[in-house]
């Protein structure tokens, strides 16, 4: 992998003051060329598909919770109830040009299968999750000696929804492993703001909160 | 059909009440309705699957709105089984509201100050539109039982047959729950291109074995009835309304839940405090199926439930397609929004997810929400905020995409 990672503008949306978005989200729409088609797998409440649509992008949704979907549908959004483990399967090949999997990869049963199947209906995938290298998680199991807990991850290791953790490290591995080429690469600290491009691998893997990654298939020429 | 109050008084309590003065009012609304009626001539028959031509039929429908210049704002509501064209009138017939008044209006899901809609009574519904109840041209009495076998995509062709009619080529939408949904799924797999929007609502693409079970049981109940005689009861001068009456009671338990029933009726006793040791409606649950039994027969013809009934059984999308569903609805532009609720189980929500998934697989625009109730199947007919929302937002969405301005122009 190489420690060097492109730079990533976020002007444009991000300027607009009259609408709050979330961090990783603006960086998302940033990445989604304008007129494509986008698959969001576990789109919540469809904040990021409304992002989306008002740059012309068509956006379908998939998300777990009844409440959600109902929510996104009364929006008039394109959503239906369903989840990454057991719904990707029935979509056909190459149906989307990018299909988002927003902080979700940790809380699938099987990621690596999950993985595949973005890259199998996508020509793109764009993959978020929180960095379980991140160094206060890394500090509370090694001070505190318990499973870490942060702001944005609230929940006690008891009634997590999260099964399947991993580090940014883990991720590239996984790639790798996979045969994914990664397009772009950001890390973002806590407060969803982008880490300072041209650093390396270990240092975004400690002080990254979370890792947003723009993936193709490898060898596919895109 | 929505429930009716649960507190019905009956005045025979042993068996189902016999039709009222109505039955004459039916048997005049079945050739000479109380609405707009469509003609076709010999020169333009149904074709049917059964591979007979229906000539000369009718369909008696209703529309409610303006359709606009471009003829690009009408939405064609499909009515489940016992439903008709009075979709959102009083009833000519039970002088009732009209069946789905809570979703039509001014400022309504289905707004008539910007759509145009269009409702019409299917094939065989009998309030109108050509069916048993209707005089046979060849013979000069009524069909009866030499009516051919209709289904869902005979149903649906004749409604094409009314929409050319109307001068309109695209359907900005169809809608319809329970057999009006199947109608609608219908429409979008044979005919994508002139339909812009669905909402499919408590459905499916195919009839289940228990529903096939649960309506045999309804037709052999009619069948039963002496008073049936062969599908000739009108010569006879009867009606077998105490067999229909019982189909109606047997589907009308699939139409609710237990918790429904549980949280309207429990185990109360009707007017009474302790048990009457005979066969009385004692039960509260009970006095309620009798008295839906028996206003049922009021408005429906017993053939027309047989002939309706058989229609959805056959329903399978499918089984036209090689068996995969997915291939009815290959590379469709239609944008979809299927809803289902949890306590429905006789279209339950995995029948919904079986057809969000074939229309995943199509790439289709598809919106799928199951709606928490329990108030099973009728829940579609009643007042359910949440759905009202749902469609209201979908057909707000699909209005946008089609270009319809806010007065539907």
């Amino acid at each position: 992998m190489a420690a060097q990672q492109p730079t990533l503008p976020l002007n444009g949306l991000a300027q607009d003051p009259t609408v709050h978005y979330r961090g990783d989200h603006l960086l998302v729409a940033e990445m989604v060329e304008r007129g494509s088609k986008v698959l969001d797998v576990g789109c919540g409440e469809g904040d990021l598909l409304q992002l989306l649509e008002t740059r012309g992008i068509d956006g379908r949704g998939i998300e777990l919770s009844r409440e959600g979907v109902n929510h996104c549908v009364a929006k008039g959004l394109a959503v239906v109830q369903g989840d990454a483990d057991a719904d990707l399967v029935n979509y056909p090949d190459d149906a989307f040009d990018y299909v988002i999997l927003s902080q979700t990869l940790q809380a699938t049963r099987q990621p690596r299968v999950v993985l595949e199947n973005l890259l199998r209906i996508g020509h793109r995938a764009i993959v978020s999750f929180p960095n379980f290298g991140f160094w206060k998680m890394r500090l509370q199991l090694l001070i505190g000696g318990h499973m870490p807990r942060t702001e944005n991850l609230p929940a006690t290791w008891y009634d997590t929804a999260n099964i399947h953790f991993c580090t940014i490290k883990d991720f590239v591995e996984l790639c790798d492993e996979i045969n994914v080429k990664m397009e772009r690469a950001v890390a973002l600290d806590l407060h969803g703001r982008p880490l300072r491009v041209n650093l390396p691998w270990w240092f975004w893997n400690l002080f990254g909160e979370q890792g947003v990654f723009l993936l193709t298939r490898a060898g596919n020429g895109r | 059909m929505p429930s009716e109050e649960s507190r019905a008084t009956m005045t025979d309590t042993r068996s189902i009440a016999g039709p009222a003065i109505q039955a004459e009012d039916r048997a005049q609304e079945a050739d000479h309705p109380s609405s707009l009626v469509a003609k076709f001539g010999v020169d333009q028959p149904l074709q049917l699957d059964c591979g007979i031509d229906l000539s000369p039929f009718q369909i008696a429908y209703q529309t409610y709105g303006q359709l606009n210049a471009k003829r690009s704002n009408a939405i064609l509501v499909l009515h489940a089984l016992t439903g008709d064209q009075h979709v959102a009138n009083i009833h000519p017939v039970t002088g009732k509201p009209g069946w789905w008044e809570t979703m039509i209006g001014p400022g309504r899901p289905l707004d008539t100050d910007r759509y145009f809609i269009i409702c019409s009574n299917v094939i065989g519904g009998c309030m109108g539109s050509t069916g048993p109840a209707s005089i046979n041209p060849a013979t000069g009495k009524l069909w009866g039982l030499d009516f051919p076998i209709i289904t869902i995509p005979d149903m649906v062709r004749a409604q094409t047959m009314l929409i050319d009619r109307l001068g309109i080529e695209t359907l900005f939408c169809v809608v319809g729950g329970s057999m009006g949904g199947m109608q609608a799924l219908q429409w979008t797999a044979a005919y994508p291109s002139r339909v812009f929007s669905a909402l499919a609502v408590a459905c499916s693409t195919r009839h289940s074995a228990q529903n096939i079970a649960f309506h045999e049981l309804g037709r052999q109940a009619v069948m039963a009835d002496p008073d049936w005689h062969h599908g000739r009861y009108f010569e006879q001068g009867t009606h077998p309304h105490r067999g229909l009456g019982v189909a109606r009671m047997a589907a009308h338990i699939t139409y609710l839940s237990d918790a429904a029933l549980h949280r309207k009726f429990g185990r109360r006793m009707q007017d009474r405090d302790l048990p009457t040791f005979s066969f009385d409606a004692d039960f509260q649950v009970e006095s309620y199926l009798r008295h839906q039994g028996s206003s049922f027969v009021e408005r429906f013809d017993a053939n027309s439930y047989l002939y309706l009934t058989r229609a959805m059984d056959y329903f399978d999308i499918a089984a036209d397609h090689d068996g995969v569903l997915a291939r009815a609805f290959r590379g469709i532009q239609t944008r979809f929004c299927v809803v289902s609720f949890t306590s429905d189980w006789l279209f339950p929500t995995p029948e919904s997810r079986a057809l969000v998934h074939a229309l995943n697989a199509s790439s289709a625009r598809v919106s799928f929400a199951e709606i928490e109730t329990d108030r099973g199947h009728d829940a579609f007919l009643l007042d359910v905020p949440e759905f009202f929302d749902i469609s209201r937002a979908f057909l707000q969405s699909a209005a946008a995409a089609r270009g319809l301005t806010k007065t539907g122009a």
